[in-house]
């Protein structure tokens, strides 16, 4: 069996200084969302890690998560990450193809049996294995396959989480979602549409420093960065206590930065961390750039009514408490904002 | 303004995190006279408006002390008007942000030579002068 080097000699054996490894451990500590109180801790565990075998099976998908996650510059700390995993199998990103990278794909499976981790991007088509095969191979039984020795599986993007475009309706090829079909392994789901770059690889180095996949909510999805909405940690809010919203895309409201709420803005019942992790390399978010949040990080976002029909007259039941809250102060914002969030949970349930 | 940092938007929004930071970091600092206990607050888990950030450090302004560290990337590390209370930022290879604190601390721990690299600088100085001498040795031998 090969002998796997640990982070801390392969960061060795590339010259990296004591210095850049406390700073690459604060980085770390910053991304997993950790107190920096953390991050002797994390050097400690990051010393002793050895890279994790990961294999990453792409379905029904548009490749936009692979490009949200390497849609940073090289070399960059997320990457020096990337670098300290194996990454095996990755048909889009490898330089095999057909029967050289489905061996890859097996031998990585027998060399690390039990312990690598599978991510998925896509959802899977239960209507016909015709609709995505792969070397010949229907989504289904290469995900089935696949997971059989896997330590965890790591649902990336809201197609393989909750099945996402192709699961929209009329869903014609029968799309499902990872956790639908997948019921004795770890699932965490990281959805978005693409998921923030910074959110997967922080579930990696979750696993990579402690062995261990993060807490998740009740959509499997880890809570340090899908544990407030959207609406909760956005700049704008203010705004929408004070009743203050941009009417048009051009008015004197969208000037001035006002809530988005009535453009149809999904933030107050979306979870996910754009607000605080920001986008490209942390320069804005869709809100700060003047659009409403589309919710794409939630079950279903894709059927819910429209992007620009406000929660109040969408699918989620009386629109006029919803708005009147809204604009009735801090008490019944709050309010408008949880019962939008029962009504999301209901939906959810309901499919 | 650095082009590689763009949340440093000129839109003048005025959300209230600046002064709740400020009041933090006076209790960071009775603690660290009183105490002798550091504190390090992660600026990026903060929902920053556009702004905001650049007037939370022109309230802190500069100090003496400004230093560069060139590991993975370059970071910089500064002492704010205020003594003890210190602005990092991290960036990567490519010169993008990767972590910003604020520090209150006598000095922050990154700028303190570690172990790790004195031991290895040490080595590398042992195998130079040992090398060097053999060099010496043998011109003198001519």
């Amino acid at each position: 069996m090969k002998t796997i080097p640990t982070l801390g000699e392969i960061l060795q054996a590339q010259g990296v200084s004591r210095r850049g490894f406390m700073k690459y451990c604060a980085a770390t500590a910053s991304l997993l969302a950790l107190p920096p109180a953390m991050v002797p801790r994390i050097a400690n565990a990051l010393e002793q890690a050895r890279r994790p075998s990961v294999i990453w099976l792409s379905f029904q998908e548009c490749t936009g998560c692979t490009e949200s996650l390497t849609r940073s510059s090289s070399p960059t700390l997320e990457g020096l990450i990337f670098d300290s995993i194996s990454l095996d199998y990755h048909h889009t990103l490898q330089a095999a193809s057909g029967d050289a990278a489905e061996a890859a794909r097996h031998a990585a499976m027998q060399e690390n049996m039990g312990q690598y981790l599978v991510l998925v991007d896509g959802s899977i088509p239960m209507g016909n294995p015709g609709f995505s095969t792969i070397a010949g191979i229907s989504n289904y039984d290469m995900l089935m396959e696949t997971v059989d020795g896997a330590a965890a599986v790591v649902a990336i993007g809201s197609c393989a989480a909750f099945g996402g475009i192709p699961g929209a309706n009329p869903n014609p090829t029968g799309a499902v979602s990872v956790q639908d079909l997948v019921k004795d392994k770890p699932i965490v789901n990281v959805p978005g549409c693409p998921p923030i770059p910074m959110v997967i690889t922080a579930v990696l180095a979750q696993f990579l420093t402690f062995g261990q996949l993060p807490e998740l909510d009740i959509h499997g999805r880890p809570t340090a960065f899908f544990g407030q909405t959207i609406h909760d940690r956005c700049y704008r809010r203010p705004f929408y206590e004070q009743g203050r919203f941009a009417e048009t895309f051009d008015d004197e409201g969208a000037r001035k930065g006002w809530c988005l709420f009535k453009l149809g803005c999904k933030g107050p019942i979306t979870y996910n961390a754009c607000a605080t992790v920001k986008w490209n390399a942390g320069t804005s978010f869709p809100i700060e750039s003047g659009h409403p949040c589309l919710g794409c990080s939630e079950p279903g976002f894709w059927d819910k009514g429209g992007f620009y029909a406000p929660l109040s007259t969408g699918k989620f039941g009386s629109g006029e408490k919803l708005a009147g809250a809204a604009v009735a102060g801090v008490a019944l914002g709050a309010a408008a904002a949880v019962a939008g969030r029962r009504r999301q949970a209901k939906y959810t349930k309901e499919g | 303004m650095n082009s590689k940092d763009p949340i440093r938007s000129a839109i003048p929004y005025r959300r209230g995190n600046v002064k709740p930071l400020l009041n933090e970091i006076i209790h960071a600092l009775d603690r660290l006279l009183d105490d002798d206990e550091p504190t390090v607050i992660d600026l990026a888990s903060l929902p920053f408006a556009p702004g905001e950030l650049e007037q939370l450090e022109q309230a802190l302004g500069r100090g003496e002390l400004n230093a560069e560290l060139d590991a993975l990337g370059k970071s910089h590390i500064r002492e704010t008007a205020y003594p003890g209370v210190w602005w990092l930022e991290h960036r990567n290879t490519a010169g993008e942000i990767v972590g910003r604190y604020i520090e209150i601390t006598r000095t922050p721990e990154i700028l303190m030579s570690q172990d790790a690299d004195i031991g290895a600088g040490r080595a590398k100085l042992r195998d130079s002068f040992e090398d060097t001498g053999n060099e010496f040795n043998k011109e003198a031998a001519k």
